[in-house]
């Protein structure tokens, strides 16, 4: 599958942006109209986290994409819904930094000591922002096949962010499931992708 | 030039303390001029005294907030969901089942549990566990009222109570979220102290079924899940019963969970709170600020090992 050049570039990748971008967007009207409910503050963060985890899921659903359909422009995505992701998981940051904690370093440190949903929450994002820094074609020219090594850490971040998830909840396991189950798929495939593969190279 | 444009607002939603109290002392000076008969429901009395011994002045939450932000886990799991769902519970008629060690057991009416008792407002604090908290005018009476009536034996050392367990019109007791029905329990001399609480209303209205319908308890010293919802059996024991969430996670909750900034929980800092409707978070009190009714009753006790 192939979708013409110029379509691709200058219709349907600014329209994945935008649809990307709505959340946010929505999120601050629905703030702005006062239709978050009795707790605006911690709707905003959970539903921003929601969406960095979303959009994380995104990502990592486009080679499999790929492979399913046999379309290969889709991976020109990659960078743009990766950032998104990014982007996503540093409002949801700072959303807990300013809205619910309101800079209070003291209390932030006993959080991340003492709450592993927060320990664990912190050390994804530590470990998305080196993929974020080297997204550039200049730095995935420079670092070679060191890029994509470093870059495979987003598996293991898709899987704290699962966990940070669990960890939040107070009972209901039921969302955090929903998307530990999306994200066993999409690691699965590549797992069974792999294989193949060896073993088609082996004939 | 942009300027935010306010929404019109629900009459509930603008309702602050002292609109709402001088409305009631309207409606006390009518009723007591015999010019207007109940206002309040079925249950509340048009003209309920408010307790100031037990009173907090703070502001109160906004009927809105308070009825529509809510942890009522028989009508689902989200915070909105038991004003959307509630409304199938049917809280009429309602009787309470009363058992165990006491001379007076039996099923009684509601209306034969209240006709004795006179209904007065109390302004109390509500923390919940997981970090916010409310101002809440309840109306009910004092649960000693219920329990001397009861005439608890010498053995009676705890109170039990338990929800409705109706999975039919409670949709979330077909899940197995928790180990239905919700049940609590507290300490013979916890039930009797005066702050405890057995409400039957708020903001001079019968409670809303997701706040708790037609009855539930108010304990404002512990966190939000000790105040049991919706009633429907008391049990006096000679043990110590085990809560819900007890039942759900040891480790996270205990049977007396009382409000203590200095005992730590994995999931929520219980050092600071959001109260509703605000920004920046408040330090969370000794027993919610109740320290001098209620300090005394856990003397000597350690509170890091008893949460």
């Amino acid at each position: 599958m192939k979708i013409p050049e110029k379509i691709f570039t200058r219709i349907f990748k600014p329209l994945i942006f935008i649809l990307l971008l709505l959340p946010a967007l929505s999120l601050g009207w629905e703030f702005w109209q006062d239709n978050l409910g009795a707790n605006p503050l911690e709707a905003i963060i959970r539903n921003l986290g929601d969406w960095a985890l979303r959009i994380l899921l995104f990502t990592l659903a486009l080679s499999p994409l790929r492979r399913l359909i046999g379309w290969g422009q889709i991976l020109r995505l990659r960078r743009m819904v990766g950032l998104f992701a990014y982007f996503y998981t540093i409002l949801h940051l700072l959303g807990y930094v300013w809205l619910d904690q309101f800079f209070d370093w003291t209390d932030i440190g006993y959080d991340i000591l003492e709450r592993p949903f927060i320990t664990i929450g912190m050390i994804s994002v530590l470990l998305l922002t080196p993929l974020a820094i080297t997204s550039t074609k200049g730095m995935i020219r420079r670092m070679g096949k060191h890029w994509k090594r470093l870059h495979q850490l987003i598996y293991l971040i898709g899987i704290l962010t699962i966990i940070h998830f669990f960890w939040m909840v107070k009972l209901d396991v039921s969302e955090p499931t929903l998307y530990a189950v999306i994200l066993a798929i999409l690691l699965g495939e590549r797992i069974v992708n792999h294989f193949l593969t060896y073993h088609r190279k082996s004939l | 030039m942009l300027i935010k444009k306010k929404k019109d607002l629900p009459d509930n939603q603008v309702t602050d303390y002292s609109i709402y109290q001088s409305r009631r002392h309207f409606m006390k000076t009518m009723a007591g001029l015999g010019l207007m008969a109940t206002a309040g429901g079925i249950i509340q009395p048009s003209f309920a005294n408010t307790s100031r011994q037990f009173s907090t002045n703070e502001k109160l939450t906004s009927f809105d907030d308070i009825s529509s932000y809510c942890n009522y886990y028989e009508f689902g799991t989200g915070k909105s969901d038991p004003k959307k769902n509630a409304h199938s519970l049917v809280t009429s008629p309602w009787s309470v089942v009363v058992e165990g060690e006491c001379q007076k057991p039996g099923k009684y009416n509601l209306e034969d549990l209240l006709k004795p008792v006179s209904i007065e407002e109390r302004n109390y604090r509500f923390r919940c566990v997981e970090g916010w908290s409310m101002v809440i005018p309840w109306m009910g009476f004092p649960l000693a009222e219920l329990i001397k009536r009861m005439k608890p034996t010498s053995k009676a050392k705890y109170v039990y109570f338990e929800t409705l367990l109706d999975p039919q019109h409670m949709p979330g007791q077909k899940t197995k979220v928790l180990d239905w029905p919700y049940t609590e329990g507290l300490r013979m001399d916890e039930a009797m102290n005066p702050l405890t609480l057995m409400a039957t209303g708020l903001y001079g209205k019968d409670l809303l079924n997701q706040n708790g319908a037609p009855l539930r308890l108010v304990v404002p010293w512990k966190y939000g899940f000790k105040s049991i919802k919706s009633i429907a059996k008391i049990r006096f024991m000679e043990h110590q019963p085990v809560n819900s969430w007890q039942k759900a996670n040891m480790t996270e909750y205990g049977f007396y969970s009382n409000v203590n900034p200095q005992v730590n929980h994995p999931r929520w800092s219980q050092r600071k709170e959001r109260r509703i409707g605000e920004f920046r978070k408040r330090k969370t009190l000794m027993f919610n600020g109740y320290s001098e009714q209620v300090a005394s009753l856990y003397k000597g006790m350690d509170l890091k090992k008893n949460f």
